[in-house]
């Protein structure tokens, strides 16, 4: 199915180099705030909207076009692809950067940091090469867009470069970025075997088992890393809360998947048909991550380190789904593999439009109050309505609540767990209640997390006197949270329509689809061979009606006035806002019952103390057993290797005649 | 769908709703013959309510829309979660669009907004209570969807009703898989439902409630909602108790007048039966510390996975 003229695909680069121009054009008048505000923003949006519908089309065609443009290397021309899977992951990029770049337009002021116009080209080249990364078809240009994407994304979470904790974090954030581009390298290199660096000979090259699993395994690595899968999630939570909300939202959002379609890039289409116990890695180290970011997302005290580590649960998620994917996939099971896989991408989509919500949802308190701290905000709801009836929908469907998008995503995940039990392999067989059990555990904790987050920023009173000044986000923030909310609204409702065009990755990549055994529209039953459905339309309305219906009787048959009144609060009545859940109470129980995770240091108060002061600080044990031995290490291992330069041009000298001698010595004995 | 399946519909809704109270009141009658006190009327839960919904309501004065809002939301998913539940026929036009694992979802929405609407007046009680109920249900909930999952799996569907159907054709005895998560169920319906050892239902010591805590600045009609929903929701978990374990007088088939005659005393006997064996349970164990909870949830959890790997490693 080549079309003669790639349509879509031309019209694609069109928007991508587009977004390009409008980085470039911010450096017209970098200092102007209303040009990246008011236009180049907006315009970003317009470009995003018109990658999605284009991304849309391409994906209901179901086609493939290819592309090779004349730029690069010498004989290595960059070739381009558009498939179903990049037009899903495109789609994405376009539909999350348009509201990003909206709210963006709004949020972004003279500041410190770098000047608007200068933040406007990283911005926009950000977005044009995450595109890039999906559509390149040949390594060269894939780890190209790849590197631009890791680099102007570093300088856009060093917005702030004046403050050295910002430095730090974005130094953490480019090592890691670079050591997993590394491990991708490799992949590309062990996997392009004697032909072109093409992904199209990848296809065809036959690589022994054992190469094959080490590719399948170093690529693990380097698309965890951008990920964020446990161990190698260190940097998220350095980097989100530095960036600028916008940069978390798309970093978060967006570029995560760009590591998942990496993966599923890799793991399902260019190593060819994969092996089931592949599958295994992903999904241990994806269950695992699940626990992991849920339980320190409920330990957290600062909102976007919250919102981090609550995304790095949801790409643990994600790798579950991979890694079922594979396995069924792999155990001759391809109905129920493509559940699995409608399960991660359709989770892909719902985290790209929840979490930039979120993020956007934060940031646009940290500028109403110049807080990140949760023990210092509290009832912004008063004074915000539009962010925090906005936020609310976002905080329910990353909880998994139906009928939202987020219980879709965990449903489809859960349904296609239950097939486990039939995977001809007793280790498996066992090996799925423990995941069931990890993914509903995490599902609960991630509601936990919300309840929290949501509750001690928006409800309650208000913890600082100067929040009361508070005020709510301007007309461009709020058509950005609005168009994201009702993503998260749309893909909670219409599952039947989504699920029916993400088949198409299915059918491209494991060559089977699931079934849509009901005739309705708006009951989604994609279950093979089982009688199983969920109506979200249907209970909504239901819900509705009854609620409506109560309502309505109520104020019938009861007319009864309501009147304010001081809070009773047991007739205390000396009520202060402090006597509220603090952040770090809210998160005890959950310190309290799974210690050994957190490493603690907690500061108690004495009794006799006549100013008590309580403190405590968390951080992650993996930082002491694994990542500071290993600076220590390559810190020593620098140092010794300094020795041998001594600066001095004689030694160096000697050197080279040492080892003129050596390959002398080899080329005479051998 | 047939118009007999829609009175089936409303039917079980509107059983659910008004036999929810008396299953209470039956409940707490049962508790003070037990402990050798005078039983309070059966009614009583109902004059309650009464009572409740003709008083005036007062709201705090920094309470949002939210806190008004949530009460009815809460009803909501209870109403509806008791359409979805088979508690006498298995033809209902609802249950396609919520199976069991919806199921869960909605009393997970139900939960969060009471803790959310608990957290917006911004007392000490109110986050204590919300924090508390979050703890007991970030345990409570998965333990309740790995006991559902199991049936699930042995009747290869996740819709309730199917779970149901398959099981009344298994017969009488309870496979081992099943028999765990039996356990498992008890003692999550006893944490989700506010009993004894978890949590007091009768205290008046701020301190030491969960549920309680999180509806003190409620009153008049939004408190009777909440009462009300809480009712509703111990039924649905007894109903939901059921329809796993005991399928026994549900009507598998399209329901008629002969099957009602059948379904409703067997439903009434079973919940009677299910409100005695809870105040027995009650009765004889004391309530427990609060940090304690989670290891009888872990229990709960630990008794469902078993119940998996049983069923996986068994087949049955």
């Amino acid at each position: 199915m080549i079309t003669p003229l790639p349509k879509l695909l031309v019209g694609c680069v069109v928007l991508l180099l587009g977004w390009a121009t409008v980085g470039v054009a911010g450096l017209l008048r970098p200092r102007s705030v209303r040009l990246a505000g008011r236009v180049l923003f907006p315009l970003g949006a317009l470009i995003g909207l018109a990658l999605a519908v284009l991304a849309v089309t391409s994906l209901l065609g179901g086609g493939i076009e290819r592309m090779v443009l004349p730029i690069g290397l010498p004989g290595l021309p960059a070739h381009l692809r558009l498939d179903p899977l990049s037009s899903v992951f495109l789609a994405l990029l376009g539909a999350a950067a348009a509201g990003i770049s909206v709210f963006a337009g709004g949020y972004f002021r003279a500041g410190q940091g770098t000047a608007p116009g200068l933040l406007g080209l990283q911005y926009h080249l950000f977005l044009a090469s995450m595109g890039g990364v999906l559509i390149a078809a040949d390594a060269y240009s894939f780890l190209l867009a790849w590197e631009a994407m890791a680099l102007t994304s570093y300088f856009l979470v060093v917005t702030e470069h004046r403050r050295a904790e910002i430095r730090r974090a974005g130094l953490i954030y480019l090592l890691m970025a670079h050591v997993g581009a590394l491990a991708i390298l490799l992949a590309f290199g062990l996997m392009h075997g004697a032909g072109p660096f093409t992904f199209h000979a990848m296809r065809s090259a036959h690589l022994s088992a054992g190469w094959a699993a080490t590719a399948f395994l170093l690529a693990l690595a380097g698309f965890g890393a951008k990920a964020g899968l446990v161990p190698l999630h260190v940097w998220l939570p350095e980097a989100h809360p530095a960036a600028p909300s916008p940069v978390s939202a798309l970093m978060s959002g967006v570029m995560l998947k760009t590591a998942v379609y990496g993966m599923l890039r890799v793991g399902l289409d260019l190593l060819g048909p994969p092996v089931w116990w592949w599958g295994l890695a992903p999904l241990a180290l994806g269950l695992f991550t699940i626990l992991y970011g849920a339980l320190f997302a409920a330990v957290q005290t600062d909102m976007k380190r919250l919102l981090a580590y609550s995304s790095v649960e949801n790409i643990g998620v994600i790798f579950t789904g991979i890694g079922l994917t594979i396995v069924f996939a792999g155990s001759g099971m391809p109905a129920v593999a493509a559940l699995a896989l409608l399960a991660t991408l359709y989770h892909c989509l719902n985290h790209s439009m929840m979490k930039s919500l979120l993020f956007l949802g934060t940031g646009a308190v940290l500028h109403a109050t110049g807080e990140r701290n949760l023990g210092r905000l509290g009832g912004l709801i008063h004074r915000m309505p539009w962010v925090a009836w906005l936020t609310l929908i976002g905080t329910l469907a990353i909880a998994g609540l139906p009928p939202l998008n987020g219980f879709v995503s965990e449903w489809l995940l859960l349904q296609s767990f239950l097939f486990g039990d039939q995977v001809p392999h007793t280790f498996v067989n066992l090996l799925i209640p423990m995941g069931m059990a990890l993914v509903a555990l995490g599902a609960a904790l991630a509601g936990y997390v919300m309840v929290k987050f949501y509750g001690i920023i928006f409800l309650g009173r208000p913890r600082e006197p100067s929040l009361e000044q508070a005020h709510d986000c301007g007309w461009l923030e709020r058509i950005g949270l609005a168009w994201l909310a009702l993503g998260c609204v749309a893909l909670g409702l219409l599952p039947v329509q989504v699920i029916d065009a993400l088949g198409r990755v299915s059918a491209q990549l494991l060559g089977a689809v699931v079934p849509q055994a009901s005739a309705h529209s708006w009951l989604l039953a994609p279950v093979p061979g089982r009688p199983v459905s969920y109506g979200p339309a249907v209970l909504l309305t239901a819900t509705a009606a009854v609620v409506l219906l109560t309502m309505w009787a109520v104020r019938l048959l009861y007319r009864q006035r309501v009147r304010r009144v001081s809070a009773w609060d047991c007739g205390f009545g000396a009520l202060t806002p402090r006597m509220q859940d603090t952040a770090e109470g809210f998160g005890q129980p959950i310190r309290h019952l799974f210690q050994p995770f957190f490493e603690m240091q907690r500061e108690l108060p004495a009794p006799e103390d006549s100013a008590p002061r309580y403190r405590i600080s968390i951080r992650e044990r993996i930082w002491t057993i694994a990542y500071e031995p290993l600076c220590t290490a390559t810190d020593w291992l620098a140092n010794t290797a300094a020795r041998v330069q001594q600066g001095r041009i004689s030694v160096y000298l000697l050197y080279s005649f040492v080892t003129l001698l050596v390959l002398l010595a080899v080329a005479l004995l051998s | 769908m047939s118009a007999v399946e829609w009175l089936t519909q409303g039917l079980e809704v509107g059983v659910a709703l008004a036999a929810a109270p008396a299953l209470l009141g039956w409940l707490n009658q049962c508790r003070a013959w037990l402990q050798n006190r005078r039983a309070p009327s059966l009614w009583l839960p109902y004059r309650n309510l009464r009572k409740l919904f003709d008083k005036e309501a007062l709201i705090a004065e920094n309470a949002s829309p939210l806190f008004r809002l949530a009460p009815y939301i809460v009803f909501g998913a209870m109403v509806l979660a008791a359409g979805i539940i088979p508690s006498m026929g298995t033809r209902l036009p609802l249950v396609v669009s919520a199976d069991a694992i919806a199921l869960v979802g909605l009393f997970a929405a139900a939960r969060m907004f009471m803790a959310l609407a608990a957290m917006d007046v911004g007392t000490a009680f109110g986050t204590l209570g919300a924090r508390r109920e979050m703890m007991v249900g970030f345990l409570a909930e998965p333990a309740l969807l790995m006991v559902i999952l199991v049936a699930s799996l042995t009747s290869s569907s996740t819709a309730l009703p199917a779970i149901t159907e398959s099981l009344a054709a298994g017969g009488l005895g309870l496979s081992p898989s099943l028999a765990f998560s039996a356990v498992a169920f008890v003692l999550v319906l006893l944490a989700e439902n506010a009993r004894i050892p978890v949590d007091n239902p009768a205290t008046h010591l701020e301190l030491t409630m969960i549920h309680e805590a999180m509806l003190l600045e409620y009153s008049a009609r939004h408190l009777a909602l909440m009462e009300w929903a809480a009712q509703l929701k111990l039924f649905n978990y007894v109903c939901i108790g059921f329809a796993l374990f005991l399928p026994w007088g549900v009507e598998v088939g399209p329901i008629g007048p002969m099957g009602l005659l059948v379904a409703v005393p067997a439903l009434a006997l079973k919940l009677a039966a299910a409100g005695a064996g809870i105040a027995l349970i009650e009765t004889v164990s004391a309530k427990m510390r609060v940090m304690r909870i989670p290891e009888f949830l872990s229990t709960a959890f630990l008794f469902a996975v078993l119940g998996l790997l049983v069923h996986v490693l068994l087949g049955a």
